[in-house]
């Protein structure tokens, strides 16, 4: 090593200190002064005061924004249930197909799917509320003799929509993942396992899944965190209201409307990073969960095999 | 019937395969190409025959013209270059760096390093938002296009760093030790390796483009006037205002599809190696 000799040398600081500052001063910082910033309130005065966890527990039980935190949650879950009951089972149906020898043209299919993954979510909601509008909606849906009732504008209806919105674009990248899993699973297993009589389901469902285990947790994690995380989707195709009256409305939403205030009510930066705190230990909670329930299984069994 | 024993081999399973990936290629594509064949239409042909390609009768640009005389398009789109070079521009010196540190020295804390580093991909950027605003105000950058790109370079430098120094790190030792020998210094070895790890820099910089180029959540807050809008943020609003002139919002939902999609038929075999290799793992 020819750095040993020296306690600490000097290029090594030059190396790091660009990603060091630039990640230190954008990303960790504000993270954390957000998270300091959601223990204090500004008083008549304009002075930030500290005041504990009394704007947590102003969220989730002030009249005024308990529905609003408490709908966002239940929202963010069914948004999120969505994803990993329709996406992902697509994505690996999608990958199992892909990754087959016998498949002629799997990398075209591969790329032509993947494609509205690389387009921005305001294109994906604009084309989508075009399709589904009861104008352009009604000229391309009546020639195959179906009435399209106003999906995105009903309570009941638009969160599933938005949902399924959001599947059609992303499940290329879960696609991809599984894809690459897949094809690592080496041929010789699989093939002892046929000569055993094993059909195709039985080889998928005992030697090809639990190979992919480590993939499926991963995309589990990569969806949760992207999902508690999105706005995009539902600001352009409901506004920052979640229309109808909340019925879309994700914590990204919630924290976007605190933060900047719509309407009559005015923009809060401590309640806003107080939305922030709670997005931040839900995602951070599911990443624990996620390293210490999911990974450390798989490690175990990987020692025990 | 040996069905069972080579699934997809025998002809029936194949047409099933080829039956549900057509299906499903085609409920990804015909959204997006409806859009682009309508947007070269009458708006009277636009809804008497959605699916049918422009012909001599219905073929117009009028969707396209508004576009032009209304919209800031050309600005958008420079402002959206800017960003994104200047964004990836930053991620590949400072994240090529740090990855060579990472990977080359052994030095007290480089573990401890990596990981702090690392905490980025998880966590996202976004939840920082209401300090970074303050940030960016304090500093004078509000409403710059510098600001974008050093948030954009602190929300990708982590994953960069990761990948990059994985890469890295099977560099043979051999090289950069003769290069040592022969009196480089560690700046030069460091400027040495780079041509060396161009197959994950591909990767890691269409990675980083995607969404930096897509994202609305940091333009419509850091950067919101008309001057500094990126072709994200500006189609947003442009579609907004034009809501209901048909031709206008097909036309700006093409133009705002196509640079990423030339870049994506372009890079595509970049992103999917790199997507299907492992790198985000």
């Amino acid at each position: 090593m020819p750095s040993s000799r020296k306690p600490f040398p000097f290029h090594i600081i030059v190396f790091l200190a660009p990603a060091v500052i630039i990640y230190t001063l954008f990303m960790i910082y504000p993270l954390l002064d957000s998270l300091r910033l959601s223990m204090f309130t500004a008083d008549a005065g304009g002075q930030e005061v500290f005041v504990g966890l009394q704007n947590y527990q102003r969220l989730f039980t002030d009249p005024l924004w308990q529905p609003r935190i408490l709908g966002a949650l239940r929202n963010n879950f069914v948004f999120f249930g969505i994803h990993m009951l329709v996406q992902n089972p697509l994505a690996l149906f999608l990958a199992t197909l892909l990754s087959s020898r016998f498949i002629r043209g799997r990398t075209i299919y591969r790329s032509l799917i993947f494609t509205p993954s690389v387009l921005s979510i305001v294109l994906i909601a604009f084309i989508w509320r075009l399709i589904l509008s009861p104008i352009f909606g009604k000229a391309l849906f009546a020639p195959l003799g179906i009435t399209l009732p106003p999906l995105l504008g009903e309570p009941a209806t638009a969160l599933p929509t938005l949902g399924l919105i959001s599947v059609w674009q992303w499940v290329g990248v879960p696609m991809m993942l599984f894809v690459a899993a897949l094809i690592g699973i080496p041929d010789e297993l699989v093939e002892a396992s046929r000569v055993d009589g094993a059909t195709g389901w039985d080889v998928f469902w005992r030697i090809k899944l639990p190979l992919i285990l480590p993939t499926v947790g991963i995309v589990g994690v990569l969806t949760f965190v992207g999902n508690f995380n999105a706005f995009d989707l539902i600001y352009t195709s409901q506004t920052a209201l979640a229309n109808p009256a909340f019925a879309t409305d994700l914590l990204g939403t919630l924290f976007y409307r605190t933060f900047f205030g719509f309407q009559l009510q005015l923009g809060s930066p401590t309640m806003g990073a107080t939305v922030a705190g709670v997005m931040f230990l839900i995602i951070l909670l599911g990443v624990m969960i996620y390293l210490f329930t999911w990974q450390r299984r798989l490690l175990k069994n990987a020692v025990e095999m | 019937m040996a069905r069972a024993r080579t699934p997809l081999g025998s002809t029936l399973q194949l047409v099933a395969a080829h039956a549900a990936l057509l299906i499903y290629t085609v409920i990804a594509l015909v959204p997006i190409v409806l859009i682009v064949l309508n947007s070269f239409k009458t708006r009277n042909a636009i809804f008497r025959t959605p699916y049918a390609f422009p012909d001599s009768d219905t073929f117009s640009l009028v969707g396209y013209e508004t576009v032009f005389s209304r919209g800031s398009f050309p600005q958008y789109f420079a402002n959206s270059v800017i960003v994104t070079v200047g964004a990836l521009l930053l991620i590949f010196i400072a994240g090529t760096m740090a990855a060579h540190a990472l990977a080359e020295y052994k030095f007290p804390g480089n573990g401890v390093m990596g990981l702090y580093l690392a905490l980025g991909i998880m966590v996202p950027i976004r939840l920082g938002t209401v300090s970074i605003l303050r940030l960016v105000v304090n500093l004078k950058l509000v409403d710059t296009l510098t600001a974008l790109i050093l948030v954009y370079t602190a929300m990708g430098l982590p994953l960069a760093v990761f990948v990059l120094s994985q890469f890295m790190r099977q560099i043979p030792r051999d090289l950069k030790d003769a290069a040592r020998v022969d009196g480089a210094s560690e700046y030069r070895v460091y400027w040495m390796t780079l041509p060396l790890i161009r197959p994950a820099l591909g990767t890691v910089m269409v990675f980083n483009m995607i969404p930096i180029w897509n994202d609305l959540w940091f333009p419509l807050i850091l950067a919101p006037s008309d001057a500094n809008k990126t072709v994200t943020l500006g189609a947003q609003t442009f579609l907004g205002q034009f809501v209901n002139d048909y031709n206008a919002v097909l036309s700006s939902l093409t133009l705002s599809a196509l640079p990423v999609v030339i870049l994506y038929i372009l890079f595509s075999r970049q992103l999917i190696r790199g997507l299907t290799s492992g790198a985000v793992k």
